[in-house]
């Protein structure tokens, strides 16, 4: 009996660990594929030019608009969810603390609005663009990113202000403040350092997504100087010179996915360490 | 210093004086959550400056009698609470006051200590800011001032910008009391404010009280008997959202009328 509870005990172990191992070694594997193969191509031209005459067939340039559009989409989408989406966050957990019925269904519409394709949020955009009768361009990719990434912002804020405990919101009600008090000079920096979660969060997916701006930002060898004027991405970039007959195009495209992980990578960083520090006066 | 001599006037013609000796009356308060009837026809009256406390088991409503007193029950749409519940002549459960000015009439004290995500002064302040102090000068001295009335100047004076967070337990609890004493409340609601510190703390949070009752009523919820006989002026026993005997505690543990009371006596000690 003893020797069977060691086995068993030894197997689970050995097991969680080669699944958690294996999926760190494949992450890090996809990340090295893109490098290796994109690493002749990649070099200050891709970052520093927008596509020349020829590009497309192993010309002259880079995807500095790619780039800049998918940085231009990412930021306005986001600064438009942190609009929609601390207000929210913030109402769920403190004015509808007494209705944890209404709390349980909204959480419930939005993961069910998280779960949406992005490819709807695109079709949807698309709808709405002709609805208002804009052409494919920057705002209208800002605002189908923004509804795709909205509930994301909402969740993931919300998820951390719900673990913050009971007690702290009575204190500060007990102190005499107002719900609104409550609800930006406590739990907003009891739980800031979800929202700043939720921020990278947000925009990780904002950039990295392809579908939802296929139709609404269109795509241009340009860098937009206006809302109204399409706007290349980074995704669609990658998508493009993915699906080129010529080699040296196709490695552009591993080297533009190398420009988005190293994007994405940075901003994760900088976001855990900016929301360390702001976790540091909280309670524990 | 009206209080203390409002208590002095008190303690010697206490009954004549009845009504200004009285700080919080209760009358018939009935709380329900759905079917479950947490407090039963409550009725009680807590004198001025002393420090009553609330005794009982656990789960017999002590917490919830001390959170309709503040209005905290509105917190919970479960709750339904009826009757009356009289602070300085205002019947709170019945009245237009705004909600955070009757909260600011009580220090909330809870059974463990809930800084603000914010520097240890700025606890201090924050009454104070809600209030609309914005002079530097008399938020400085107030800070000072209570932080020495609940004995942690001397140990915070050189860190008044560390997070509250990286204070011991027994001092964040101490904190918590001089934020809430910053807000100029006239009441102290302390419910089993011991119960998360150790006995050290704990002894200097009850010397606390026995010293800042000449300017405040504190309201003590406590399942702890040795403290409530140390701590008494004035005692009350629930069970089961009742209120099986209140008054004079001397009386009350030396004389319990009541079998309940009796039983509670015994096995508390």
């Amino acid at each position: 009996m003893r020797r069977i509870k060691i086995l068993e005990e030894k197997f689970f172990v050995f097991l969680s660990a080669f699944m958690t191992y294996s999926l760190i070694t494949v992450l890090a594997f996809i990340i090295l594929v893109i490098f290796i193969k994109g690493f002749n191509a990649l070099n200050l031209d891709m970052i520093l030019k927008t596509p020349q005459g020829g590009y497309y067939y192993g010309g002259e340039g880079g995807v500095l608009n790619a780039i800049m559009g998918s940085l231009y989409i990412a930021v306005g989408a986001t600064l438009i969810a942190i609009f929609i989406g601390m207000p929210a966050a913030l109402y769920i957990n403190v004015q509808l603390v007494r209705y944890r019925r209404t709390q349980n269904t909204i959480r419930y519409f939005l993961d069910a609005l998280w779960g949406i394709p992005s490819i709807v949020y695109g079709a949807f955009g698309f709808t709405l663009m002709l609805f208002l009768g804009m052409n494919a361009s920057l705002l209208a990719g800002i605002i189908t990113v923004a509804l795709l990434i909205s509930p994301i912002m909402v969740r993931t804020f919300d998820e951390v202000l719900s673990t913050i405990p009971r007690g702290l919101h009575e204190a500060s009600l007990a102190l005499g403040s107002t719900r609104t008090e409550t609800a930006f000079r406590v739990m907003l920096r009891q739980g800031f350092s979800g929202f700043i979660t939720a921020i990278l969060l947000s925009f990780g997916r904002g950039i990295g997504d392809a579908a939802s701006v296929l139709f609404t930002a269109g795509y241009t060898d340009n860098i937009p100087i206006n809302l109204d004027e399409p706007a290349a991405t980074l995704p669609l970039a990658i998508f493009f010179q993915l699906g080129s007959p010529i080699p040296e195009v196709r490695e552009r495209a591993f080297a533009s996915a190398v420009i988005l992980t190293i994007i994405i990578l940075a901003i994760s960083l900088s976001a855990r360490i900016i929301s360390k520090r702001y976790s540091r006066s909280n309670l524990k | 210093m009206n209080n203390a001599a409002a208590s002095q006037t008190s303690e010697v013609s206490t009954k004549a004086a009845l009504h200004s000796s009285q700080i919080v009356k209760i009358q018939d308060l009935n709380v329900f959550a759905g079917d479950h009837h947490i407090l039963k026809n409550i009725n009680l009256e807590i004198p001025r400056n002393k420090i009553t406390v609330l005794l009982g088991p656990s789960g017999c409503g002590k917490t919830t009698l001390l959170k309709c007193m503040n209005k905290l029950t509105d917190l919970y749409r479960e709750l339904k609470v009826s009757g009356s519940i009289f602070i300085e002549k205002d019947d709170i459960l019945n009245t237009t006051t705004n909600i955070p000015s009757i909260r600011q009439k009580m220090g909330l004290l809870s059974q463990r200590p809930y800084p603000l995500p914010v520097s240890i002064y700025r606890n201090v302040s924050y009454g104070l800011k809600l209030k609309g102090v914005r002079d530097r000068k008399l938020i400085n001295f107030s800070v000072e001032k209570h932080l020495r009335e609940v004995g942690l100047w001397e140990e915070v004076k050189n860190r008044l910008n560390a997070p509250a967070t990286s204070l011991s337990i027994g001092q964040q609890q101490r904190l918590c009391l001089a934020r809430g004493l910053a807000v100029k409340p006239s009441i102290i609601l302390a419910d089993e404010p011991t119960s998360a510190l150790d006995p050290i703390s704990s002894k200097i949070i009850e010397n606390l009280f026995k010293d800042i009752k000449k300017h405040y009523t504190i309201i003590l919820v406590t399942h702890v008997l040795r403290q409530a006989i140390r701590l008494a002026d004035h005692a009350i026993f629930m069970i089961d959202g009742e209120i099986i005997e209140q008054g004079d505690p001397e009386e009350l543990f030396k004389n319990p009328q009541t079998e309940e009371l009796r039983a509670y006596l015994v096995d508390g000690n």
